[in-house]
């Protein structure tokens, strides 16, 4: 009962948030000086041509009508037609997919996998000289820009050491020797820049379990710290970390579509791109859209991992 | 060490701030002007880090480069600070569905990062400098609201809140004339995590080419241009990169030099 | 040969190197029951973290602890856990929050077993039910399947107690076991921790703020003031010929029933005042 109330209840925020953003993505490209028709046929088209294309893609319409137009077909999987090429946005998103979601994927991943461990040295050796090293590599690495990152792999790993590609993509159906050897700098860079954000979180999550009586506890016990900490502060550490989990959703994700550019990866960074610079307004629009309806999907579902994780969300007081 | 910490932030930000006052008035080269027999030369007396793709020196670039990154910076974050810090404030005092209409708007913002806020903006208005720093101010502003609300909401917990309040102070005075002071620390702390937010943002829409465009110099720019010779000269693609991370690492150790400084609970941290 | 055998402990924290604990020597002898009191920042609970080698990282001991044959300052930290849980075990102040949130209470007590008889999972989950019936618990099974959470505090205290006793510990300490607990519980759990001593022939260092609780498990009673050991002797002893001042208002305040009807209740500054270290 108050397991589904609250399933219930972050499904509606959820809702909230879609519409919010959809209103506020779509008030933004309202903003055009003059419109869509206008940028098309470029200044020196006649007031009739303008009008007549103007009435053809329905911008004479209401904007109530044409934003409910819009955002039903994005309900029903419609992102909108490209003006310059004609093709569907979906037809162009659905392609390139695979590449971002290989990358945001392993980026987690990766960033989780490098934080943790350095996260629990951080705390456990806080007063000694690994701790504060651990700390400071953080503090630098969360300065660095991402790209930048990813222009210093390729100089060191492809310009010099030649071991790796220095950009470009084959799809894992087609090489997939290939394929790894194209995403292990870009994934490595993503996961190093994101666990640098990530490893602050991970050090406080684990001080504050070596505070907790229960860790006191099983020390008493007989756990040596670092046992103590892998059986009794991973999972108290995970319930804290699903949180901050939520929001890094979204950075990693610009990460990924900065990342793409660095090493020229066909994914829905690139798409963007190209779209922007041919001021192709409905493909940006639809493709926002798509990324931001991802996040808050990601988001919710990083949310509901608490019930996994934590019992007391789990279960109701029986006692 | 913690003083430390603030210490090192005020040095690193003072360089930049340096190079960005000293750029107005002098610069080793003109940093605009192309300069076609000198391209790619190495680093030398004359040229300290050489020059880049166009003949242009990459020092003078790099000086002129700081005002941008500051300005991006300033505005932006005022911009931030002054629709969030009152939304805040007013959520943190009303409670209730005020609180929750103006929490809930934030989060939609905060699903919209500012380099696709930007992108929107660039392909309605164009890229400039200018979308830039809305794209990045705007989406900056549920970070500074979150912050004035949780500190909206300690201040407003405090006994001589009450007390005032039981003495006849209106809301607004209690606004401010408590609140506000009291929560001005948090702010300050918050502003110099969010320049660097901001700096690191600006840097990535400028090297996309969502920012400033050519040729006025930005950090992020410069990447940019270094990315066509990574092959022939590397190191063209450091002294940018360099700039941004000195820049960003003194805001961030600024910011938490002054949470140290001004929160006395955390100093000693056993 | 005493149990426990603790000469001139001292422990000073931090930077400033706040004392602690000071000059403390007391021992302990197999099978015997150590009351320990004062008030809260009297350095009871240093004392004992000091026993088991659980003091933060900022802090500093000199003195001697020898525990069953260790000196306990001399131990790496792979032996000094080896003993804990095995040799010496602890029940903590917060039975609210000394247990894991996220692990069921039946496998936290079978870890016990696990890590120092290296028990299997089967034969080890008999034997924690049956402990948890032991120290009192109405219904083992279903304790042990529930998670902290769904328990009352009583019941966590008792699941404490059983983790701390189940390896058959040489000593066991409490550090006031029962503060936490309403009055009620708080007498019954004594009682249980009275038989489950007297079964295992445990010794017991027991701590605590009140004179009244300690007399109902110890013997023998030690008074601490500010990191310092003001008097000891047996209980008996104590109740009837106190010395120290701030021993006679504890004994005055333990015994309620001495005041008479109307009159105001004893406190302990009317016999002593911490400020300036007088008596009155």
């Amino acid at each position: 009962m108050q397991l589904g109330l609250r399933i219930a209840k972050r499904l509606g925020v959820f809702s909230v948030s879609l519409l919010g953003a959809s209103l506020l993505i779509f008030a933004i490209t309202q903003a055009l000086p003059g419109d869509v028709a206008q940028v098309l046929l470029g200044t020196d088209a006649t007031p009739e041509a303008v009008a007549q294309l103007r009435a053809q893609l329905g911008l004479d319409r209401p904007w109530l009508v044409q934003y409910l137009d819009w955002i039903g077909g994005i309900l029903t999987g419609d992102f909108g037609v490209s003006h310059l090429s004609g093709d569907a946005v979906v037809s162009l998103l659905l392609p390139r997919l695979a590449v971002t979601m290989w990358l945001v994927g392993f980026a987690m991943f990766g960033s989780l996998l490098l934080a943790v461990p350095a996260g629990m040295i951080a705390a456990l050796k806080r007063r000694s000289w690994q701790g504060i090293l651990v700390s400071a590599s953080a503090q630098v690495g969360m300065a660095i820009p991402v790209f930048w990152g990813g222009i210093l792999a390729v100089v060191i790993f492809a310009v010099w050491l030649r071991w790796l590609p220095a950009n470009g993509y084959v799809p894992l159906t087609q090489n997939p020797a290939s394929w790894a050897a194209h995403l292990v700098l870009p994934v490595l860079t993503l996961s190093a820049v994101q666990a640098a954000v990530l490893i602050r979180y991970v050090r406080s999550a684990f001080v504050e379990v070596l505070n907790e009586d229960y860790y006191r506890t099983a020390r008493s016990i007989g756990w040596t710290p670092m046992r103590a900490l892998f059986r009794h502060g991973l999972r108290n550490v995970a319930i804290s970390l699903v949180t901050v989990l939520g929001l890094q959703v979204s950075s990693v994700l610009v990460g990924a579509i900065v990342i793409e550019s660095v090493f020229s990866l066909p994914g829905l960074g690139s798409l963007l791109m190209t779209a922007v610079a041919q001021r192709d307004l409905l493909v940006v629009q639809g493709t926002v859209m798509f990324l931001v309806l991802a996040v808050l999907a990601i988001s919710a579902l990083v949310d509901f991992s608490y019930l996994l994780i934590d019992p007391r969300q789990r279960t109701g007081r029986e006692a | 060490m913690k003083k430390a910490q603030l210490v090192a932030g005020l040095v690193l930000v003072g360089l930049v701030v340096l190079a960005a006052v000293v750029s107005l008035f002098w610069t080793p080269f003109d940093p605009i002007r192309v300069v076609p027999g000198e391209r790619l030369a190495p680093p030398s007396l004359t040229h300290f880090l050489g020059t880049d793709g166009f003949g242009i020196d990459i020092f003078s670039r790099l000086l002129v480069g700081a005002r941008t990154t500051l300005a991006v910076g300033i505005i932006s974050v005022s911009l931030a600070a002054v629709f969030g810090v009152p939304l805040g404030m007013l959520a943190g005092q009303a409670g209730g569905w005020v609180d929750d209409v103006v929490m809930r708007t934030a989060d939609v913002v905060y699903a919209l990062p500012a380099l696709l806020l930007a992108m929107l903006l660039a392909s309605v208005f164009g890229a400039s400098t200018t979308t830039a720093m809305i794209a990045i101010g705007v989406a900056s502003i549920p970070a500074f609201a979150r912050v004035a609300r949780a500190g909206t909401l300690q201040v407003m917990a405090a006994d001589f809140i009450l007390a005032a309040r039981v003495s006849g102070t209106s809301r607004w005075g209690v606004a401010s004339r408590h609140v506000a002071p009291n929560i001005a620390p948090v702010i300050g702390v918050q502003a110099s995590v969010g320049f660097a937010m901001a700096i690191l943002a600006e840097a990535a829409l400028s090297y996309l080419g969502l920012g400033t465009p050519r040729p006025n110099p930005t950090w992020g720019n410069m990447l940019r241009d270094a990315q066509n010779y990574l092959f022939v000269a590397p190191l063209q693609a450091v002294w940018p990169g360099l700039a941004i991370a000195v820049a960003v690492l003194g805001f961030n150790l600024l910011g938490d030099g002054l949470r140290d400084y001004l929160d006395p609970r955390l100093r000693e941290v056993p | 040969m005493s149990l426990l055998e603790v000469r001139d402990l001292t422990v000073r924290f931090g930077r400033h190197r706040t004392v602690a604990v000071d000059g403390v020597s007391f021992s302990l002898a197999a099978g015997g029951r150590l009351g320990l009191i004062g008030e809260s920042g009297s350095g009871k609970t240093v004392t004992a973290l000091a026993i088991l080698g659980l003091l933060p990282g900022n802090a500093d001991l000199s003195g001697e602890i020898d525990l069953a044959g260790h000196r306990i300052a001399t131990l790496s930290e792979q032996r000094l856990s080896r003993l804990r849980g095995d040799v010496v075990s602890m029940v903590f102040q917060e039975p609210m929050t000394a247990l894991d949130p996220t692990m069921r209470a039946g496998r936290q007590v079978a870890e016990v077993l696990r890590l120092h008889a290296g028990a299997e999972a089967g034969p080890a989950r008999d034997r924690v039910v049956a402990m948890l019936a032991e120290v009192g618990l109405a219904d083992p099974e279903r304790v042990a399947d529930s998670f902290p959470h769904q328990l009352s505090g009583g019941q966590r205290q008792r699941v404490i107690l059983a983790m701390a006793l189940i390896n058959a510990p040489e000593l066991v300490i409490c550090d006031e076991p029962t503060t936490a607990l309403d009055v009620t519980v708080q007498a019954t759990v004594l009682e249980k921790l009275d038989q489950v001593l007297d079964a295992s022939g445990a010794a017991c260092l027991f701590i605590s703020h009140d004179l009244a609780v300690v007399s109902q498990v110890c013997d023998q009673v030690m008074v601490m003031l500010d990191g310092r050991l003001v008097e000891s002797g047996s209980v008996a002893e104590l109740f009837t010929n106190p010395k120290h001042p701030y021993t006679k208002g504890l004994v005055a305040t333990a015994r309620l029933d001495a005041v008479e009807p109307g009159q105001r209740l004893p406190v302990v500054e009317d016999f002593y005042h911490p400020a300036t270290g007088e008596s009155r």
